[in-house]
């Protein structure tokens, strides 16, 4: 009951804010935490509950702003069309990949994701059609929710983050229940056993896979409405991969707070240090990132998440001795 | 396609092929023992190309005498490595071990960054800079240089591996571990060398590359991914593999490289995805 309660304060608060902070950064910062919360969730699918780790969810980011864009540009396609097609496509790309790398063990996949990475960025910036190296410029509509496009205020951009990251809490939500959620983690937990028990790893595997390159690439549409502009090295950077990984790790995989939790922490980070430093372009934040990821992994690879129940149920962590770690 | 292009084309590819076969050794050999993926293994390429820049700007030292400093240091950063993260995760998921390597690498290359900001450098006027003549066609003095290095690098590990009782232990390690530890082989001790040696080895590339690729923080990722292509070509954890996989590599990528500079990386991972697809045990893996 309290728990609903503060999960009702919290929502409240959360729409209130653009009323009662109308300057612009504070809600480009909010903006930013639920679409990283949202592409962490996104890889927590295939990386939390089916533990497979994949480092180059920016392919589908960038793929999803891509398809927007062009679609917008060529064919003057509503930006919710676009962003349907590209989910499309990014399910598509995710198949194909998916389908070779999920029969090998799992460091294979996770460099295949990198170099699919590299593939599609060097593909984009030696293609003409879709702007090469200079990018796309997303023409510029009248504002309204459908064309996407809201010249006066960030306050609009804001609410459909907010609405597309709840729709992604649900998907995690029910996942965590339902049949296929335990599947997923049953091919974490372990492989042969999951197999022995019937499950088809490699289709399960292809299904948390597509969930999560869709999601990613509904966050690219978002990302290209919001900014008007992408080039390859915006959309298909590997930080943003990176940060999508760091943000479900930091606050504890396979949970569904954790991604909420880290992109929180991470996008207050890393835009308090850019404030502070002053965009020196030093990396420093990135290097705070890096330390974080070790300490985490060697201190408390379950995440902040896993660490804070722990703190609370002393009990419960130690009748969890004995058991295999998940 | 002249006669002359095309030893071009071969004995360059060959050569930066050594190179990427010293490297892949280095990371083969720690997947063959530890069961884990260095992702740090090209941060750790840049540590000793900056490492042989350093000295040769501040202190004259040409990078082929810096090979003597590269390789003991990054022997020790291996050492350390494993010492201070991956010693107390060895029985974690591998989703932790993934990202402890992958952190390190994250950290390695900002603080890089930070250290020494992002520019590019190089080595100016190598001792052996110039260039060779070889079957009628010209080569880079510094690149047969590195090339020769890296063969008797990997010579020496070879050596050290399939000849000599600790090299055995290693490869016994590498086997089942919980068997060589019955037998008395001290396995931790083996853990920290095959740190050391692996990442020796890149102390060593990195040195041979400085003398004529240029240096920045983010210069290890290429050479990172090209390894890994190499290991899983050849085989993970296979020396042989990496051997035989980093010539082949070498070719393929200078060979595509000559036909469309821009995508040669492509071609590259094009190699890494089918290999996946044919053969995942790779050329010489024990699957």
């Amino acid at each position: 009951m309290v728990r609903f309660l503060g999960l009702g304060l919290l929502l409240l608060g959360l729409l209130l804010f653009p009323l009662a902070v109308e300057l612009p950064y504070p809600q480009h910062v909010m903006i930013l935490i639920f679409l990283y919360a949202m592409m962490g969730l996104a890889w927590n699918i295939i990386g939390g509950y089916a533990g497979q780790v994949s480092l180059g969810d920016a392919t589908y980011f960038g793929i999803g702003a891509y398809t927007t864009a062009i679609l917008l540009r060529e064919l003057n396609l509503s930006p919710w069309v676009g962003m349907a097609l590209g989910a499309l496509n990014a399910v598509v790309v995710s198949l194909v990949l998916g389908y070779p790398c999920f029969r090998v063990r799992g460091h294979y996949f996770a460099i295949a994701t990198i170099a699919l990475n590299e593939i599609v960025a060097t593909i984009f910036t030696n293609w003409d059609f879709v702007g090469g190296a200079v990018g796309i410029y997303v023409p510029i509509l009248p504002e309204s929710f459908v064309n996407l496009q809201f010249h006066r205020s960030k306050a609009p951009y804001y609410y459909i983050a907010l609405g597309m990251l709840i729709l992604v809490i649900l998907l995690n939500l029910w996942l965590s229940r339902s049949r296929l959620g335990y599947y997923f983690r049953a091919i974490r937990a372990n492989q042969d056993a999951a197999r022995a028990l019937g499950i088809d790893i490699t289709r399960y595997k292809l299904i948390a896979y597509a969930l999560t390159a869709a999601i990613t690439s509904l966050g690219g549409s978002f990302y290209a409405m919001y900014v008007l502009y992408i080039d390859p090295t915006s959309v298909f950077a590997f930080s943003i991969s990176l940060l999508v990984v760091l943000v479900a790790v930091l606050g504890g995989v396979g949970t569904v707070a954790g991604p909420i939790l880290g992109s929180v922490i991470l996008i207050s980070l890393s835009e308090g240090t850019r404030v502070l430093l002053g965009g020196t372009g030093r990396a420093l934040d990135v290097a705070i990132y890096g330390l974080l990821v070790m300490a985490i992994s060697v201190l408390q690879p379950q995440g902040l998440v896993a660490w804070f129940r722990a703190l609370r149920q002393p009990k419960a962590r130690e009748a969890k001795v004995g058991r295999a770690p998940s | 396609m002249t006669a002359e292009l095309l030893i071009q084309v071969v004995v360059s590819g060959l050569l930066i092929g050594f190179v990427f076969a010293l490297i892949s050794v280095g990371l083969t050999l720690i997947f063959g023992v530890m069961d884990i993926v260095n992702f740090a293994h090209g941060e750790f390429l840049m540590l000793a190309m900056f490492t042989a820049f350093w000295l040769y700007a501040l202190f004259g030292v040409d990078p082929l005498f810096s090979v003597l400093a590269c390789g003991p240091l990054l022997f020790l950063v291996g050492v350390l490595t494993h010492k201070l993260l991956i010693k107390h995760i060895l029985n974690a998921p591998m989703l932790a071990q993934i990202f402890c390597t992958f952190g390190l690498s994250v950290f390695l290359k900002s603080l890089a960054q930070f250290l020494w900001g992002p520019n590019f450098r190089s080595v100016t006027e190598p001792l052996l800079g110039g260039r060779i003549e070889l079957f009628g066609v010209f080569f880079g003095l510094p690149q047969v240089t590195a090339a020769l290095g890296a063969v008797a690098a990997t010579g020496a590990v070879y050596l050290l591996i399939y000849r000599t009782e600790l090299g055995r232990a290693l490869q016994a390690t590498s086997e089942d571990r919980q068997t060589a530890a019955l037998m008395g082989i001290d396995t931790e001790k083996m853990f920290t060398l095959a740190w050391g040696i692996g990442a020796g080895c890149v102390g060593v590339a990195g040195a041979l590359l400085a003398m004529f690729y240029y240096i920045y923080p983010e210069v290890g990722t290429i050479f990172a991914l090209t390894s890994y292509v190499v290991v899983a070509l050849g085989g993970f954890g296979s020396v042989t593999g990496a051997l035989v996989g980093g010539l082949i590599i070498g070719l393929v990528q200078v060979v595509s490289g000559f036909f469309s500079p821009a995508f040669k990386m492509v071609v590259v991972y094009l190699v890494y995805l089918a290999v996946i697809l044919i053969r995942p045990q790779g050329l010489f893996g024990r699957w």
